[in-house]
C-alpha cells in the first residue's frame, strides 16, 4: 500500500516538475504574445509581412547559436567563443567565395562548418580532457579566434557584389513565403530537440549537467559527451557564420562581436539553467525569438534604441531569478510531498 | 624607471606569500621553485630583459611609465577581482561599471556639475552596481557568472542610455593631468602610485588578516567555512561592493586619462583582468593564489603588449597572445598535476 501511495506521490511530483518547466515555454509564448500585441496596437506596421519576416530572419542565426549553446550549457559548461567563430567564418567564407565566383554554396557551407567544428574541437578538448574551466578556456579562444579574424581581415571588408548570387538568395530568398534561414534553424532545432529528448545519449547531456560526478560513476562517457557538445556548438556557429554572410552580404572583421552574451542570454531566458541539467532547445529558440522581438519592438515604439542592451540584461537577470525562486519552491514542495508519501 | 618596476615587485615581496591555505597540500611535491607565481615572476623578468635588449626604447623611463599608466585600470580592478576569484566568485560586469561610470562623468560634466561632486557620486553608483551583483548572488544563491553576465549587459546598456553614442571630451587640463602626470620627482604616474598603495593594503589584507584567510576558506570549501562560523554571505557581499566601487573609480581614471567620456569605454577589459588574475596563478575554482602572482601577471600582460606594440605587432596579434597566455596559464598547472599524479601512483 505504501508503495502505491509513494508511486502516486512520485507521479504527481513529476507532473509538478514537468508543469513548471513546460510553464517556462508557455510563459515565453505568453510574453511574446503580449509584447507583439502591445507593439502592434501602438504601430500596426509591426505586424506587416516585412516586419515579421525581418524578425524571423534576425532571430534565425541567434537561435541557431542558441541551440548549440544550450547543449553546452546543459552539460554545465559555457561557450563564450561562438561570437568570434561567427565573425571568423563569415569573413573567411566571404574571402573564399570572392576569390572564385564559381565555387558552390555546398563547398562554402562545408568550409564554414569545418572551421567552426575545428574551433569547437579545440574548446572541447581543453575543457573535457584537460579539465580546464570552460569559462576561462572559451574566454581565451574568444581572444585568439578574434585575433586571427582581425589578422585575416586586415581592415578589409567583403561586399555583396563580391559574392555569388546563389549565396545571397539563400540569405534573402524564401520558399512558399517562408524565408530559408528560419526554415534551416527550425529543422536543426527539431532534430536537436528530438535527439536530446528521445535518445539515451541525448539524455546523458542532462545527466552530466545535473551531476557530473554521478554521471561519471554511472558509466556515462562524460568527456566524449562534453566534447560533442562543444563540437556541435562550434559547427552551428560555423554554419551561423555562413548564414550571416548570406544574410548581410557585407562583412567586416568584427561581425557578431559581443554576440556570445546575447546567445547566453537567449539560452538562459529560454529556461536552460546555467548550472546545467535543465532546459530544452525549444525554450532556447523561444528565448532568441523573444530577445529579437524586444529589439524590434523598441525600434518600432521609438524607444531610445540604447535601452535594448539594458533591457536584455534586465530580462536575463529576471529569468535566472525567477528560475531560482521556482526551483527552490519546487524543491520545498517535493520534500513536503515525499514526507507525506512516507 | 627601474624604480617603478622594483616598486611593484617590492609590493609583491611585501606580501611574503605564505603558502596560501589549501595551496600547500597540492603543491608540496613540486617544491618551492616550481610555484606558479614564482615562474610567472621569472617569466616577467625574462620578458623585461629580452625587451630591453631587443628594443632600445623599451627600457626608457618614458616608455615604461606609459606602459604602466596604460595598465592602471586593469591593475586596479585586478585587486578586487583577485579577492573575488579566491573566494570562488567572479565579476564579469566590471568593464560595464567602468563604462557606466565614464558615461556618468561625461554627462554630468556636460550638465555643468563640478568634477569634485561628480567623482564621489559616480563611485557611489559603482558601489550600488556591486551591491546589486552581491545581493543577487548571496540572497538568491545565483551563480555569479550568470548574474554578472546579466549585469554586464544591463550596466553597459545604462551607460548608453545615459550618454548615447556621444563622446564628451572637454575636461579641464588640471583634472586630465591628474590621471597622466607623474608624482613629482619620480617617473611614476599618479594612478600607478595609488595602485602601489592599494596593492600593499590588499596584499596585507589577503595574506595576513583573518578576513583574508576566510576568503581562502570560502574558496576551498564554502560549506566548511560556513560551519566554521565564517559569515560567508556577508563577506561575498562586501567583495562585490568593493569590486563595483573600484571599477567605478577606474572608470573616472580611464575617462580623465584619455580625456574622453564614452559609453563604450573599457569594453572587454574584464577579459584582460581575469586573464591577469589567472596568469598570476589564482585558481579559478577558488581557494588558491597570491596577490604577488597577480601583480606579476598584470605586469607580464602589460609589458608583453607594450613590447609587441613597440615592434609594430598589430593589436590583433596582441589579443592572440593574451588569449594564448590565458589558456596556457590555466592549462599548465592542470597538466603538472596530472604528471605529478602519474609519477606518484605506484606502477603495478
Amino acid at each position: 500500500m505504501s508503495t502505491a501511495t509513494e508511486a502516486v506521490a512520485g507521479r504527481s511530483a513529476r507532473n509538478l516538475v514537468d508543469l513548471v518547466f513546460r510553464a517556462r515555454e508557455l510563459s515565453l509564448v505568453a510574453a511574446l504574445v503580449v509584447l507583439v500585441g502591445v507593439t502592434a496596437a501602438a504601430n500596426p506596421n509591426f505586424l506587416s509581412g516585412q516586419g515579421v519576416k525581418d524578425i524571423l530572419l534576425n532571430t534565425s542565426i541567434l537561435a541557431l547559436l542558441a541551440v548549440g549553446q544550450s547543449a553546452v550549457v546543459m552539460t554545465r559548461n559555457i561557450d563564450l567563443s561562438v561570437g568570434s567563430v561567427v565573425g571568423l567564418v563569415a569573413f573567411s567564407a566571404g574571402d573564399f567565395l570572392s576569390a572564385d565566383h564559381s565555387r558552390g554554396i555546398v563547398s562554402v557551407v562545408i568550409l564554414g562548418v569545418a572551421i567552426g567544428a575545428a574551433c569547437g574541437l579545440i574548446n572541447g578538448l581543453l575543457v573535457s580532457f584537460c579539465r580546464v574551466p570552460a569559462l576561462v578556456v572559451t574566454l581565451g579562444t574568444l581572444y585568439v579566434i578574434q585575433g586571427i579574424d582581425y589578422y585575416l581581415a586586415h581592415g578589409r571588408q567583403i561586399n555583396a557584389v563580391d559574392l555569388p548570387a546563389g549565396l545571397l538568395d539563400l540569405g534573402n530568398g524564401s520558399v512558399l513565403g517562408v524565408p530559408y534561414l528560419p526554415l534551416i534553424t527550425v529543422l536543426i532545432m527539431l532534430a536537436m530537440g528530438f535527439y536530446l529528448r528521445s535518445y539515451p545519449s541525448g539524455r546523458e547531456f542532462y545527466a552530466i549537467g545535473s551531476s557530473p560526478e554521478a554521471a561519471l560513476l554511472a558509466g556515462i562517457p562524460v568527456r566524449r559527451r562534453v566534447l560533442a557538445a562543444y563540437l556541435l556548438s562550434g559547427s552551428l556557429a560555423g554554419l551561423g557564420g555562413v548564414l550571416w554572410l548570406a544574410r548581410f552580404g557585407t562583412v567586416v572583421a568584427d561581425s557578431a562581436n559581443g554576440w556570445e552574451l546575447l546567445v547566453v542570454s537567449a539560452v538562459v531566458v529560454g529556461g536552460v539553467a546555467i548550472t546545467g541539467g535543465v532546459g530544452s532547445v525549444y525554450g532556447a529558440t523561444l528565448g532568441a525569438l523573444l530577445l529579437t522581438t524586444i529589439g524590434s519592438a523598441l525600434v518600432v515604439l521609438r524607444v531610445n534604441p540604447f535601452w535594448q542592451q539594458a533591457v536584455t540584461g534586465a530580462l536575463l537577470l529576471l529569468a535566472i531569478s525567477v528560475d531560482r525562486v521556482l526551483a527552490l519552491r519546487v524543491a520545498r514542495l517535493l520534500r513536503r510531498r515525499n514526507v507525506r508519501g512516507v | 624607471m627601474s624604480e617603478t618596476t622594483s616598486g611593484a615587485t617590492s609590493a609583491q615581496k611585501a606580501s611574503p606569500a605564505p603558502p596560501a591555505p589549501g595551496s600547500g597540500a597540492s603543491r608540496r611535491g613540486a617544491g618551492h621553485l616550481l610555484r606558479w607565481d614564482v615562474l610567472v615572476t621569472a617569466l616577467l623578468l625574462v620578458v623585461f630583459l629580452g625587451g630591453s635588449f631587443t628594443s632600445p626604447s623599451f627600457a626608457s623611463a618614458g616608455n615604461l611609465s606609459f606602459a604602466l599608466g596604460d595598465l592602471g585600470e586593469i591593475a586596479l580592478i585586478a585587486l578586487a577581482m583577485t579577492m573575488l576569484v579566491v573566494a570562488a566568485e567572479v565579476d564579469l560586469s566590471v568593464a560595464s561599471v567602468l563604462g557606466l561610470s565614464s558615461a556618468l562623468v561625461g554627462s554630468l560634466w556636460d550638465a555643468g556639475w563640478a568634477i569634485e561632486t561628480i567623482i564621489p557620486l559616480v563611485i557611489v553608483v559603482g558601489a550600488v552596481c556591486g551591491l546589486v551583483n552581491g545581493l543577487l548572488v548571496t540572497r538568491l544563491g545565483l551563480p555569479s557568472l550568470a548574474v554578472t553576465i546579466g549585469t554586464m549587459a544591463l550596466y553597459r546598456g545604462l551607460a548608453y542610455v545615459v550618454l548615447g553614442d556621444r563622446a564628451i571630451a572637454e575636461f579641464p587640463q588640471q583634472y586630465a593631468s591628474l590621471a597622466v602626470d607623474d608624482v613629482p620627482g619620480t617617473p611614476i604616474p599618479y594612478p600607478v602610485a595609488l595602485f602601489v598603495v592599494l596593492a600593499v593594503v590588499t596584499a596585507v589584507v589577503l595574506h595576513s588578516t583573518g578576513f583574508g584567510r576566510s576568503l581562502f576558506a570560502i574558496g576551498s570549501q564554502e560549506e566548511a567555512a560556513f560551519f566554521a562560523g565564517i559569515r560567508v554571505k556577508r563577506i561575498k557581499l562586501v567583495l562585490f561592493v568593493l569590486s563595483g566601487t573600484i571599477a567605478a573609480f577606474a572608470g573616472v581614471v580611464f575617462t580623465l586619462r584619455y580625456g574622453s567620456a564614452r559609453a563604450d569605454n573599457g569594453v572587454g577589459i574584464e577579459l584582460a583582468v581575469i586573464a591577469a588574475v589567472l596568469i598570476g596563478g589564482v585558481d579559478f575554482d577558488g581557494g588558491k593564489g597570491t596577490l604577488g602572482g597577480v601583480i606579476a601577471g598584470v605586469l607580464l600582460i602589460g609589458l608583453l603588449r607594450n613590447l609587441l606594440m613597440l615592434n609594430d605587432v598589430t593589436t590583433e596579434i596582441q589579443s592572440v597572445v593574451t588569449g594564448l597566455l590565458l589558456i596556457v596559464s590555466v592549462l599548465t598547472p592542470r597538466l603538472a598535476a596530472v604528471v605529478r599524479q602519474r609519477r606518484r601512483s605506484p606502477v603495478p
